[in-house]
């Protein structure tokens, strides 16, 4: 069949995505399923029945056991991940994700058009083809640093009065502002649907991306590669990071 | 002649204890007693016992505005007797509308007459909050407002001493809408040292406690972040709870009528408070060490919480979600949030396959002629 319509594509492959970033993400993943399942098992435990004595088994124990390990260790990836954006590759910056430009606002609203409401241009589809995160994403991301944040206060300001070490003690404070340990822990679980509405949506999205503009974006998260139309490759050249397409 | 009764050199509170017709033994119990109560070691009851023996009662003024008198009530129950006896009586004496005595202008005189007299020495003891809507008009005594007599009363005050959740943090009359606008001592009165004893009651044994420890050491005692004593408020019902082993193992009460709760369990998923509350419930009991909420079957209702009767149903773990009705929780108010989602999603995902019909169909002829340039 020869070539009519069609005009081949010549891809660049891309580093996007550094090692650090990559386990940083999958560990993330990880402790906040953990987190979610034993959260929601602690906020409303299962109707076990049984004729054992409660000597003998420790589930709750358990389940609060799994949260707290999981906890500490998404603190600390979260740590390592705002470090990581001081000193990883472009991609990885903090400037991808927090608003500093007029450009970053202009290119969410393309992004908004364009992938969101599906607006074509003269009759012909649009394309936003970003390299690392689009600016939209980047901001969404932006957003769950400060659910983040959210968890990380409430969540150590309630283990406080159970742990002995400083760390966790650093945020007796927050229960207090919150007037008490009740309504802290309903912010806690509040807070937590929105990592569940947010893993929902990112998902279908890297789908999305994948689907439509071909280019590797499922993967990318493994191997760290996109490949990227040598086209659009061009383009961003001068104005790496934060690429805006007019 | 009420100034004369005043003149008159105050008696220690070990004089007034022989006065009353205890003797050594009995008074040296309740110092032992009060001792382990405001969390001191054995080798602090001689310091306990000296302090009683030697100093002169504190000069107490105890205010009444919005309130039911519980806290009252539960500390003239207080286990040991001699805490009503010497500690109330002599409280009694300086005021406190419930239990003096005098009445109308007398009552208003000693008022009057302690708080020149005592003039930066007394202890200011609050029971329930002031009103600030309508000019504090909706609790007034002897013609003034509850705000206007705590004002006068505190501005001599060495110390403060709210009792109970009605002044620590509004109890039930600060409950949304709150019409009277019920307002804690604390958000009131200011560059006063406050201690914050709150519970619905607070236990009787704890309120004994902390006067003795203003007795004993004339300092308040160390308090916490939120101001309450660290002696009675540092842990929760939750960690000294004898059930807490039920719900380690995860063995838990499902309604008040099953097997469950027959057999002692857990009463967390039928709306214990308990891991959220910070008192002594557990250790000191109520009633002279009888028992305490749980022990009785009925969970912690968190009395002695801030807003403990707007932060969610008694007999739930769930907490309404603000703004979408009493019935909805975090959990369904997530859900429907889920489902709204989903659609979305599959709305867009459909949606994809018409308004990126172009590219995605580029993307597969561009695949598939791939594909076909090469050998089979």
């Amino acid at each position: 069949m020869a070539s009519k319509l069609l005009h081949i594509q010549r891809l660049r492959r891309v580093y996007v995505w550094e090692l650090p970033v990559r386990l940083y993400h999958w560990l993330n993943a990880l402790v906040l399923v953990a987190l979610i399942v034993t959260g929601f098992y602690i906020s409303n435990p299962l109707a076990i029945q049984t004729q054992r004595d409660a000597s003998n088994s420790y589930i709750m124990g358990w389940f609060r056991y799994i949260h707290f390990a999981a906890a500490y260790l998404f603190f600390f990836n979260f740590l390592f991940r705002i470090y990581w954006g001081f000193v990883g590759n472009k991609f990885a910056n903090w400037n991808q994700f927090i608003p500093t430009s007029k450009r970053f606002f202009q290119e969410m609203w393309t992004v908004f058009k364009i992938d969101i409401l599906m607006l074509k241009k003269n009759g012909k589809e649009q394309h936003h083809l970003s390299i690392g995160h689009n600016a939209m994403a980047g901001f969404i991301y932006f957003l769950t640093f400060i659910a983040f944040l959210v968890q990380v206060f409430t969540g150590f300001g309630l283990y406080a009065a159970m742990g002995g070490w400083w760390l966790p003690n650093l945020f007796s404070w927050v229960p207090a502002m919150f007037g008490g340990d009740a309504f802290t822990r309903v912010v806690h679980h509040w807070a937590m649907w929105f990592f569940i509405l947010f893993a929902v949506i990112h998902v279908y999205l890297v789908f999305y991306h994948d689907y439509v503009e071909g280019r590797g974006e499922i993967s990318s998260m493994g191997g760290g590669w996109k490949f990227i139309e040598e086209e659009v490759f061009d383009k961003n050249k001068p104005q790496t990071p934060n690429p805006e397409k007019k | 002649m009420d100034n004369e009764m005043l003149e008159v050199k105050q008696p220690t509170y070990y004089e007034e204890v022989i006065r009353k017709g205890y003797n050594r033994r009995d008074f040296m119990k309740f110092a032992s007693m009060m001792t382990a109560f405001i969390g001191l070691e054995k080798s602090s009851i001689g310091q306990v016992a000296k302090a009683m023996e030697t100093k002169p009662r504190i000069p107490i003024i105890w205010l009444h505005f919005q309130e039911c008198t519980c806290c009252s009530e539960s500390f003239i129950r207080s286990s040991h007797p001699m805490v009503a006896d010497i500690l109330l009586d002599m409280v009694s004496l300086d005021y406190t509308e419930t239990l003096m005595a005098a009445s109308g202008i007398q009552a208003e005189q000693s008022l009057k007459n302690t708080m020149t007299k005592y003039k930066g020495e007394y202890i200011l003891c609050v029971e329930g909050s002031v009103p600030l809507a309508a000019d504090g008009v909706y609790c007034m005594i002897g013609g003034k407002t509850s705000m206007q007599i705590l004002d006068e009363a505190a501005a001599g005050a060495k110390a403060v001493i709210a009792w109970g959740s009605c002044a620590s943090n509004g109890c039930v009359q600060s409950a949304k809408p709150n019409p009277t606008q019920a307002t804690p001592i604390h958000k009131i009165i200011k560059g006063k040292p406050i201690i914050k004893v709150p519970g619905c009651p607070p236990i009787g044994e704890v309120m004994a406690g902390v006067i003795v420890h203003l007795l004993t050491f004339g300092t308040i005692p160390e308090l916490d972040r939120i101001g309450r004593p660290k002696a009675f408020y540092s842990k929760r019902v939750h960690d000294t709870c004898y059930r807490r082993p039920y719900f380690d193992a995860g063995l838990f009460v499902e309604t008040f009528d099953d097997e469950s709760a027959r057999k002692g369990y857990c009463l967390y998923k039928v709306g214990c408070k308990g891991p959220t509350t910070y008192n002594a419930c557990g250790v000191m009991k109520w009633n002279g060490g009888t028992s305490y909420p749980i022990q009785s079957g009925h969970g912690c209702i968190g009395c002695s919480e801030e807003n403990y009767w707007d932060n969610g149903r008694l007999y739930d773990r769930a907490s309404a979600f603000a703004g979408f009705g009493i019935e909805s929780d975090a959990d369904s108010i997530g859900k429907i949030a889920l489902g709204a989602t989903a659609v979305a999603i599959a709305g867009h995902a459909v949606a994809t396959n018409f308004g990126k019909k172009n590219s995605i169909h580029d993307l597969e002829n561009e695949g598939k002629e791939s594909e076909h340039e090469l050998p089979s």
